[in-house]
């Protein structure tokens, strides 16, 4: 495969409620800080690619306005996901393999602040049986989380040991939502929000967007002292429908992981896209990460974690310490759909 | 790692129609992926990932679809990719799935456009107040009528070619089994006399709202070749290419988008082809309202600016002239939204390939599949050939 490496990471500051801002006014100090940081201005991007959804923005193409944010002209080499930015890097990836761009810029941006975002999620679900029973993907990770405490796969006091980790780690993060030194055995303590979760078990609502530069070969290395070479990507998915699925696991997540060659090496960090607190443990243990793995040293999506772009942030940050020289291989992954439906898997290197 | 050659070895699509009450959205999708596979002579288990695209989720009223979809499309296990680039969706797909090949990642990919606009409400879902625009209410064609308006300002074409277009698309999709319109008593006066809906657009003018879908088989070299050893000739990609621009921007010419031409250019100058009219065979449009047929003649190069609609009065386009545009009839005659951009990438194929049935052009070689989007700011366009390209 061509050489293709993440050299930059922009986000905002990731908040309850960002109304002081649209979608394009959110994003654009965001490419700015991503290009800033890649030594580059606009017109060196060969390829633009996002990630976003109607739903949250509650309008029909709401992307197509929000490219102003990149401002397209003259007109640019473009496309668009309705998935979360990790796949939209995908698709840049991809694009850049036949060499038809050596510089991509890929944003992903989500408010879910304006609707009930409980309520909009159900419409992922299937339309004729299970969306219409308007089951949320807090009940639903509420079942996911029963399924693994009862067969003996996690334990509550686990759980409680992830979001303790994550408010801790979160404290380094200038971007994060939640930090703090939270005890687990205090979090035990606090009431159920949808048994077995608690309320710290669940992810923040937040609004925010992420910009990620990719770059090819030796473009890479004039832009970056230590670019995060793709040394393996892979994504796979799963039925959407929960009965035919074995929810303590992440078939697709372990699919995903072997097809990227994340057993080729050791692994030094890892940034896991896990909404909820109980599937930081399943992925970790289907993703192959042992307890030696730094995992989620951002915080991770229980310290932000703005849909569309969580995943997008879970990349850049595991390439960011590449780049930043605290770790030599790195794993970045993110999830989509009901209960870790779709996982991606990115294997990062340094040189 | 070059680029690999990509060949397009399978073909399907659903009779299109108003109403598809017999079958669910995860129904109508299998049924065209069912029929590409067939046509490439393979099973499910011989695809590697699983490409789909459609217009807004707003148009059946589900977050995602893949997501729900990814059983009845055969990708549990398997990469599963969804897309979204305005109008010009079903094309921008083909073209992610082409790539994957292309770039040596996948061997076989199966690629799905589709809309089943039967479960919603397209006029509502496109026509929701965006904060700090004027709202418009007035769906796509309220938003087009100015284009045309313009259009024919410009050019000084009369009345009347709007109605040629209709009446040849129209005529057209009569030799077309799948398409949804089959208006067997159209005539010159009927489309003139019909009801106007946007000045100048009359109702015989417009897209009809479709429930359909369209598949594409998408392989390697070897899988290209082993299909024309079968005696089943593949379509070879031999240029892909997308483009964009603002919205809202005071130096965008919305009648004769610089996007839409240089998107052009890029994709002729991968084919090697410096003269489109002489070079290319036969062209498969996006031409959701009549007049966007001459207007899309100039932004391609088919004719000088302002000539476009004298190919259209000349006949140049009919399938007995020499550029035939839309012989399967067009968006004018089916438009499953999210379907119509790989439809006309699919129809593009099937007449490289001989397959087009009684409205195949004879000895076509080279041919143009071409979608558009959003108001004419997004494009995407791909040259496919009977030949195999030589790099």
């Amino acid at each position: 495969m061509r050489d293709v490496a993440i050299i930059s990471l922009g986000q905002t500051d990731h908040a309850r409620r960002r109304n002081d801002v649209n979608d394009v006014e959110m994003l654009m100090p965001v490419l700015a800080d991503a290009m800033a940081g890649a030594n580059i201005t606009k017109d060196r991007v060969d390829f633009v690619c996002s990630g976003s959804s109607d739903y949250l923005a509650g309008q029909g193409f709401s992307f197509v306005t929000t490219l102003d944010a990149f401002g397209p002209w003259p007109p640019i080499s473009e496309s668009h996901v309705d998935m979360d930015g990790a796949w939209a890097l995908y698709e840049a990836w991809v694009k850049m393999q036949s060499g038809h761009a050596d510089i991509s810029l890929i944003y992903a941006y989500g408010k879910s602040s304006p609707g009930e975002i409980r309520r909009v999620m159900t419409r992922q679900l299937d339309p004729y049986y299970t969306g219409p029973l308007w089951a949320d993907p807090v009940s639903l990770a509420a079942l996911q989380a029963r399924a693994g405490l009862e067969a003996g796969a996690f334990t509550e006091e686990q759980m409680a040991e992830v979001v303790a980790a994550s408010r801790r780690n979160a404290k380094a993060n200038p971007h994060a939502q939640l930090s703090g030194d939270a005890e687990a055995v205090a979090l035990l303590d606090e009431d159920y929000f949808v048994s077995p979760l608690h309320k710290h078990d669940c992810p923040p609502i937040t609004d925010g967007a992420a910009c990620v530069i990719i770059a090819a070969g030796d473009v890479a290395r004039e832009l970056c002292e230590r670019p995060a070479w793709i040394r393996g990507f892979d994504h796979r998915i799963e039925p959407n429908a929960l009965g035919v699925r074995d929810l303590t696991t992440s078939v697709s997540a372990r699919q995903a992981a072997e097809k990227a060659g994340v057993a080729a090496g050791g692994v030094d960090v890892a940034e896991i896209h896990a909404p909820f607190s109980h599937q930081e443990l399943i992925l970790r243990e289907s993703l192959g990460l042992g307890a030696d793995v730094s995992v989620n040293p951002s915080g991770g999506a229980l310290a932000a974690n703005p849909i569309m772009a969580a995943g997008l942030i879970r990349l850049g940050e595991a390439a960011a310490r590449i780049t930043g020289g605290e770790a030599d291989r790195a794993i970045g992954h993110a999830t989509s759909g009901v209960c870790l439906q779709q996982n991606l898997v990115c294997v990062l290197e340094g040189e | 790692m070059g680029k690999q050659r990509v060949a397009i070895v399978g073909i399907g699509q659903t009779h299109h129609t108003a109403v598809r009450g017999d079958v669910s959205i995860a129904g109508l999708v299998r049924e065209a992926a069912q029929r590409a596979l067939d046509d490439a002579q393979m099973t499910w288990s011989d695809i590697d990932a699983v490409v789909i695209g459609k217009a807004p989720d707003f148009f059946e009223g589900v977050m995602m679809p893949e997501l729900y979809l990814a059983d009845a499309l055969g990708a549990v296990g398997k990469p599963m990719f969804r897309v979204h680039t305005a109008g010009s969706v079903g094309g921008s797909t083909a073209i992610v799935a082409q790539d994957l090949v292309a770039a040596g990642i996948h061997e076989r990919v199966l690629t799905v456009a589709f809309e089943k606009q039967s479960e919603s409400e397209a006029m509502w879902a496109l026509s929701m107040k965006i904060p700090f625009q004027p709202p418009m209410h007035a769906g796509a064609g309220g938003y087009f009528a100015p284009h045309i308006r313009g259009y024919m300002q410009r050019s000084g074409a009369p009345d009347h070619i709007g109605i040629l277009v209709a009446l040849k698309d129209r005529l057209n999709a009569l030799k077309n089994p799948y398409a949804h319109l089959h208006e067997h008593d159209i005539t010159f006066d009927s489309v003139k006399d019909s009801m106007m809906l946007w000045d100048p657009i009359r109702y015989s003018e417009t897209c009809p709202s479709s429930d359909g879908a369209c598949a594409l088989v998408i392989t390697n070299e070897k899988g290209g070749d082993a299909a024309a050893a079968a005696g089943r000739p593949p379509a070879w990609v031999k240029g892909t290419a997308f483009r964009s621009e603002p919205t809202m921007f005071a130096g965008r010419d919305q009648v004769n988008p610089v996007g839409g031409t240089e998107c052009a250019r890029d994709v002729y100058a991968q084919a090697g082809i410096t003269n489109p009219r002489q070079e290319i065979d036969v062209v498969e449009m996006y031409v959701p309202f009549s007049w966007f047929e001459p207007m899309w003649l100039e932004n391609l190069l088919f004719a000088e600016e302002g000539q476009g609609w004298k190919m259209v009065e000349e006949g140049a386009t009919q399938m007995d002239g020499d550029l035939p545009v839309n012989c399967s009839g067009g968006v004018l005659s089916s438009n499953p939204i999210g379907a119509s951009g790989m439809l006309r990438f699919g129809e593009a194929a099937m007449q490289v390939r001989g397959q087009a049935g009684e409205h195949q052009i004879d000895g076509a070689r080279t041919a143009l599949g071409h979608a558009y989007g959003g108001g004419s700011q997004f494009f995407a366009m791909w040259i496919v050939g009977a030949d195999k390209p030589e790099s």
